[in-house]
């Protein structure tokens, strides 16, 4: 009987053991195998990730040399000269109207989109999810529309409308007294091409603050309304004291989606060149860093100075929309990350 | 007597009060919903006009032939129709395999100092104006080969296209539960065949999202092709050649001062319209649930996506 157990035990010990091993050359050549082509895999998918890098890198770095026989010859006074002359001999570039131009066409197409996005954010943040939910989605399908569309519809329908019922009379009343409204209006100018630009920020800066204002925590809405609050109060006391960095973030967000964009400002802006087109009235017409680029980037001839030039202009596009767009990205995730924390407690 | 006539005075005043708060509310609420009101005019006037010139200018000629003599209103878009699909096919071609390994990456050895800043910077280049998108290509294959190409324009567009797509697969990959990835290296299964296999298998709906949202975005985009593919009148002959693409016959057509050439360019952007409204409203209607909601809402928290 001994030797019978004492077998099937044996037995049963050399099963375990074969298993084991078995189990062991497995895992070693899982170790080997799975070591080796998820390696490649890491590498692979790290070598994609930071291409955005290099990608960026080699971008500034292009730009830099290939603008840099600009900024040698007019050095400073690129972005401070007025004067712009692309005939052969009478060389001469300043980028500084096309800068103001920049500015200004997206300052005034924040005035108007800002407040226009935080009402709608109001309104379907606040509305019950079977009206605010189609609302908020009519409004984002204004991204959806090219902004070569934009343009065409400013151009061709906009554009007349505009000039008859709202510049024509601003015109008139105020035309002669404030230097704003001077000049006679004709339609393509500044104030046109910022409403269209306002427009086409407004789905931007309304779907962030939206979501900004959406993420205010209920309990802060209902004690508002506990003390007796109106709508409008709730939103003073507890939405916007709470959402504030996050809605001056959006509006950045959507100020720095202004400053590149280029194909609707391009068609409607008037495009002035060199002097005249430092703003001086809403109704002149003037030149965008993105428009001048559009104009003249394929007439250019890479031989003379103006291709470098109009290298030297994208290069200061580049730099005003990265440091509008990190600083408004920072003011977004801080938000975010508050409004976290307030929601863990 | 006189606790009374207080008591009577506070009623007033607290009538007058309330009255004043309700009438101030009462306006904000009028104001805000014509806030609405005024956002969505020119959305409405956008599609009726585009609507409505450009069914005038449609016919079986006018999809199908190249164009006609400048201002002769003969003649059509075939060419550009034609051109878009290339240029969005070949961008998508670049565009898609760096942005899915890109949101691989982030989401699977996203833990790290260089992950972190890649996704910053990932956002930061989504807002790069895209002309300076369209010089660099300019610059870097335009110059170099001494012609315009197609390659430049699909490598600008895939530039576009590339961060968004990485955005959202990222953020669609994070949203498959842990517990599947425990499974499969329970099975014993390598992580890239993880990975492949059963997180994107999770995630694939949210991907197709964000690819096709992405291919929306440049499917309209103008100015970079502007100086890598230039435009053409004839049928594509080959990469080395310029062509044509339908945002930038929009353009061209809009610039010449002929009716007949504006009411070419309505049609232009007729089908272009029903190209990218297309896209973008079959995203929300096919593929709209909660998990992608989610996704797209989280990306739309963090400011980086608009277009929804």
């Amino acid at each position: 009987m001994y030797t019978i157990h004492y077998i099937i035990y044996e037995h049963f010990i050399d099963n375990i053991q074969s298993r084991y091993n078995c189990v062991k050359k497995n895992t070693i050549n899982y170790h080997k195998q799975g070591g080796l082509s998820d390696k490649i895999f890491k590498i692979g998918a790290t070598i994609a990730g930071t291409f955005v890098l290099m990608i960026i890198a080699l971008l500034v770095f292009q730009l830099i040399s290939e603008s840099y026989p600009v900024w040698e010859k007019e050095g400073f006074s690129f972005i401070i000269g007025t004067d712009w002359n692309p005939v052969d001999g009478r060389e001469s570039f300043g980028a500084l109207p096309y800068i103001l131009g920049t500015l200004v066409v997206a300052a005034i197409a924040m005035l108007i989109g800002v407040p226009l996005s935080i009402g709608i954010a109001m309104f379907i943040s606040d509305a019950p999810s079977k009206i605010g939910a189609p609302l908020g989605m009519l409004v984002e399908l204004l991204a959806a529309v090219p902004s070569v569309i934009y343009g065409l519809w400013g151009l061709l329908i906009f554009r007349l409308y505009f000039k008859d019922w709202v510049e024509q009379p601003l015109h008139d009343l105020f035309g002669d007294s404030i230097f704003l409204f001077s000049g006679t209006p004709f339609g393509l100018d500044i104030l046109t091409a910022s409403v269209i630009l306002a427009i086409m920020i407004i789905p931007t800066v309304s779907a962030v603050s939206r979501e900004i204002m959406k993420a205010v925590p209920q309990q802060q809405k209902e004690a508002a309304y506990m003390l007796g609050a109106t709508k409008w109060e709730m939103f003073k006391i507890a939405v916007f004291p709470y959402s504030k960095t996050g809605l001056v973030g959006a509006s950045i967000l959507g100020l720095g989606r202004a400053v590149g964009e280029t194909m609707a400002v391009t068609m409607l802006i008037g495009n002035a060149t060199g002097i005249t087109a430092i703003p001086s009235s809403l109704f002149g017409p003037s030149q965008t860093t993105s428009s001048i680029i559009a104009n003249e980037f394929v007439e250019a001839s890479p031989a003379s100075l103006h291709l470098p030039a109009l290298i030297g202009v994208a290069l200061v596009l580049l730099l005003i929309a990265i440091a509008i767009n990190v600083v408004a990205h920072l003011l977004v995730t801080k938000m975010m990350k508050i409004k976290e924390g307030a929601i863990n407690n | 007597m006189t606790t009374n006539e207080r008591r009577q005075e506070y009623r007033t005043l607290f009538k007058q009060n309330v009255k004043n708060r309700l009438l101030v509310d009462k306006v904000v609420r009028i104001v805000v919903f014509s806030c609405v009101i005024i956002a969505l005019i020119p959305l409405c006037s956008i599609l009726v006009e585009v609507f409505k010139n450009g069914i005038s200018a449609m016919s079986y000629e006018f999809l199908t032939t190249v164009p006609g003599a400048v201002g002769s209103g003969e003649g059509g878009i075939g060419p550009a129709i034609q051109g878009t699909l290339i240029i969005i096919g070949l961008s998508s071609l670049i565009g898609i395999p760096i942005g899915v390994m890109s949101g691989i990456y982030l989401s699977e050895y996203g833990d790290n100092k260089l992950a972190r800043s890649v996704r910053f910077f990932n956002d930061v280049f989504m807002e790069f104006p895209s002309i300076v998108l369209g010089i660099f290509a300019f610059l870097v294959i335009v110059l170099v080969l001494g012609h315009f190409s197609v390659w430049a324009g699909a490598f600008a567009l895939s530039l576009i296209m590339f961060p968004i797509v990485a955005r959202t697969t990222e953020e669609s990959l994070k949203m498959v539960p842990i517990t599947y990835r425990e499974a499969g290296t329970a099975l014993g299964l390598k992580k890239w065949v993880i990975t492949f296999r059963i997180v994107i298998t999770a995630a694939k709906s949210g991907m197709i999202t964000g690819i096709l949202l992405s291919v929306s975005r440049i499917g309209g985009e103008t100015a970079p092709l502007i100086m890598t593919i230039l435009g053409s009148s004839q049928f594509f002959r080959s990469m080395d050649v310029p062509m044509d693409a339908l945002p930038l016959n929009i353009y061209k057509l809009s610039q010449l001062p002929y009716e007949s050439a504006q009411l070419q360019g309505w049609g232009s952007a007729l089908v272009l319209i029903i190209i990218i409204l297309g896209i973008n409203l079959s995203v929300r209607y096919y593929f709209a649930n909660k998990t992608i909601n989610g996704v797209l809402g989280k990306l739309i928290k963090q400011g980086v996506l608009n277009k929804k």
